[in-house]
């Protein structure tokens, strides 16, 4: 069955929602508002994931493994370079010395956190990327747009839905 | 109070009003640029002249072997410390004031420290062997010494400096996208769709957006507070006399908020000027800025008088020479002029009526950077100036024109680059701005309606 993408957009949040609760409520043949839909906004509004169900984040586990390989990798580099202090004579001064050491690893414990945080957010948030055909530069002003992939059958019974509640504008794109 | 900003605002209005910013800035726009870019000559050529001749050109020799240009390193450290406390700190006490000025604070936070890494370069004079301070294996078989905290600056400089990059690009992906959606066509479109990252605005980046921005914001939090301690203890660590001083640490990081405080007023008044944000630098926000630094002041003025009891109780006679020297001696003016600027002028921003008179605040501003600025140099050279011994003691020490060239110059470095970052990339949040009014009308709505959740 072939696919069609449609990209209605509406004034608020609250319609947008209205919308949103008709199609989780409704059965549409090829449809399913966990997987084929996307709301698109200027803002980061958390209703957003209300009505829209519960999705994981992941961006946290690309932080802890960033900031736990950056403190690793810090103390084993600089460790393993003071190792060369077995050669040279160091005074009687400790050849590792922990507390200083441990500053250093501290920051790189951050820099492996903060730069690990942002690949996980590029790659949780499919970023970079190709600005899908349906998109409209009303989304970053002041409208709620919301992205629907359905068989080409229930193509009607969306743009039914979307007109119902006052769509200021309704895209359609036959799907690849 | 007046409202922070105005809730009927529309959000296209708020699109067309940052983004005219980037196209129309008034007039004055182009006198500071060029005034930067004067001053910046005049520091070029001093640093050419000093490359060519020689360090002793900026009269640093042995007792002064630090001077002006380690003093305004650490006062464009300082300055940076503004950014992460509008961006983070107040962003995780949904502080949401900061919205409209915290995009700034970020760009000045960036450039104050890349500012002070220039000065690291032009103090160590021999640029071509800057790479020595990289630890790299090598065929000398020599290793910066990981035990200084010279070396733990420069790691810890660096880190901030790219996590504050970092976190101000990410901060900033959202309002590319807009600039992308709604600039005419040319290199600025092209700019703003290479870095916007093809960002639609979808539930799945704004989730992960979200999670990525609090935990930037959490690390950079720690990070600037080691950033400033760790340069604290290039002194504190050593046993010069005035120096090795517990409180340091603290002091100096309550310092740096201080001045990048100071500093975000002077910019907030420019910024609210030239590129006509009346509308969403308001004054209410001004006075909340205000109220913030006085704070600020009160919490640097009483660490630096525990600075002053501690060496004076300390029966360091060497330590305690050095700071009756600071007041009495040579340096006694800027001494007396630091502790002015910086504890009793702040006194002005308890006065209702001048926490928005904007000349009165932007001259405040100015006076209270210049005592950050004098206090930075009162750290640094009367100590070298007045040594342990009577025949290490310098007590005709004065910096060279040169030095005093270099750091005039930077000024101009900072200012040049600021400006134009404002003139390129939105210095508004839009998108932050627009969830402010939201929010606010949403609990403005919800406090008539006699419901819970009133802001």
């Amino acid at each position: 069955m072939s696919k069609r993408h449609m990209l209605a957009l509406y004034n608020n949040f609250d319609e947008a929602e209205a919308v949103v609760r008709e199609l989780r409520s409704t059965e549409i043949k090829g449809f399913k508002a966990a997987d084929d839909l996307i709301v698109k906004s200027p803002i980061e509004h958390p209703e957003v994931e209300k009505f829209l169900g519960h999705k994981p984040v992941n961006v946290q586990w690309f932080t802890l493994l960033g900031a736990t390989l950056g403190g690793l990798l810090a103390f084993t580099l600089i460790s393993g370079s003071q190792a060369n202090f077995y050669a040279q004579m160091k005074g009687g001064k400790p050849i590792v010395p922990i507390p200083p050491d441990l500053v250093l690893t501290y920051e790189m414990f951050i820099l492996g956190g903060v730069y690990i945080t942002v690949l996980g957010f590029l790659i949780c948030a499919g970023l970079p990327a190709k600005r899908s055909a349906l998109y409209s530069a009303k989304v970053s002003e002041d409208q709620i747009g919301l992205l629907v992939t359905v068989d080409d059958s229930s193509a009607a019974t969306l743009r039914n839905i979307f007109t119902k509640h006052q769509a200021l504008e309704i895209q359609e794109e036959a799907g690849k | 109070m007046g409202k922070d900003i105005r809730e009927d605002i529309a959000w296209a209005q708020i699109n067309t009003d940052v983004l005219k910013s980037l196209e129309n800035p008034r007039k004055l726009f182009w006198v500071i640029i060029f005034v930067a870019l004067m001053m910046f000559g005049v520091g070029v050529g001093c640093e050419v002249y000093q490359y060519q001749t020689g360090m002793g050109v900026a009269g640093l020799n042995n007792p002064n072997v630090w001077g002006l240009y380690i003093a305004t390193f650490i006062f464009w450290i300082g300055m940076s410390h503004s950014g992460t406390l509008l961006s983070a700190i107040l962003h995780l006490m949904h502080a949401d004031w900061r919205k409209p000025i915290y995009r700034f604070a970020e760009a000045m936070t960036t450039f104050s420290l890349m500012t002070a890494g220039l000065f690291v370069m032009v103090h160590l004079g021999r640029l071509w062997q800057f790479y020595y301070a990289v630890p790299y294996p090598n065929e000398r078989w020599t290793w910066p010494n990981f035990q200084s905290p010279l070396l733990w600056d420069a790691m810890a400089i660096f880190t901030y400096l790219s996590s504050s990059v970092i976190f101000l690009y990410v901060g900033s992906i959202p309002d590319f996208a807009i600039c992308r959606d709604n600039v005419h066509p040319g290199w600025r479109k092209k700019l703003y769709t290479l870095l916007a990252l093809g960002w639609e605005g979808t539930d799945r980046q704004w989730r992960n957006f979200r999670v990525t921005y609090l935990t930037v914001a959490c690390f950079l939090i720690p990070l600037a507070v080691s950033v400033h301690s760790i340069v604290a203890s290039d002194f504190a660590m050593s046993q010069q006399p005035g120096w090795h001083v517990t409180s340091f640490p603290p002091y100096f990081v309550a310092g740096a908020l201080y001045s990048g405080c100071a500093a975000i007023i002077t910019l907030f008044i420019i910024l609210r000027y030239v590129f006509k944000f009346e509308e969403y630098m308001t004054m209410p926000i001004l006075k909340k800025t205000v109220r913030l630094t006085f704070a600020i002041a009160m919490v640097w003025t009483y660490l630096n008088w525990v600075e002053f009891a501690t060496v004076w109780y300390s029966h360091d006679e060497v330590a305690k020479g050095v700071l009756i020297d600071k007041a009495t001696g040579r340096f006694a003016p800027f001494w007396w002029a630091m502790n002015f600027c910086g504890s009793v002028v702040p006194f002005t921003m308890m006065i209702k009526r001048l926490q928005t008179n904007i000349p009165v605040m932007f001259a405040v501003s100015l006076l209270l950077n210049l005592g950050m600025w004098l206090e930075r140099f009162m750290i640094v050279s009367p100590t070298f100036s007045h040594g342990y011994y009577p025949w290490t003691m310098d007590a005709n020490y004065w910096p060279s024109m040169v030095q005093w060239g270099i750091v005039f110059g930077s000024f101009g470095w900072f200012t040049l680059l600021f400006m134009t970052f404002c003139k390129i990339v939105p210095s508004v949040s839009m998108y932050e701005v627009k969830e402010m009014v939201y929010h606010r009308s949403l609990a403005t709505k919800k406090a008539e309606l006699g419901l819970e959740g009133g802001h």
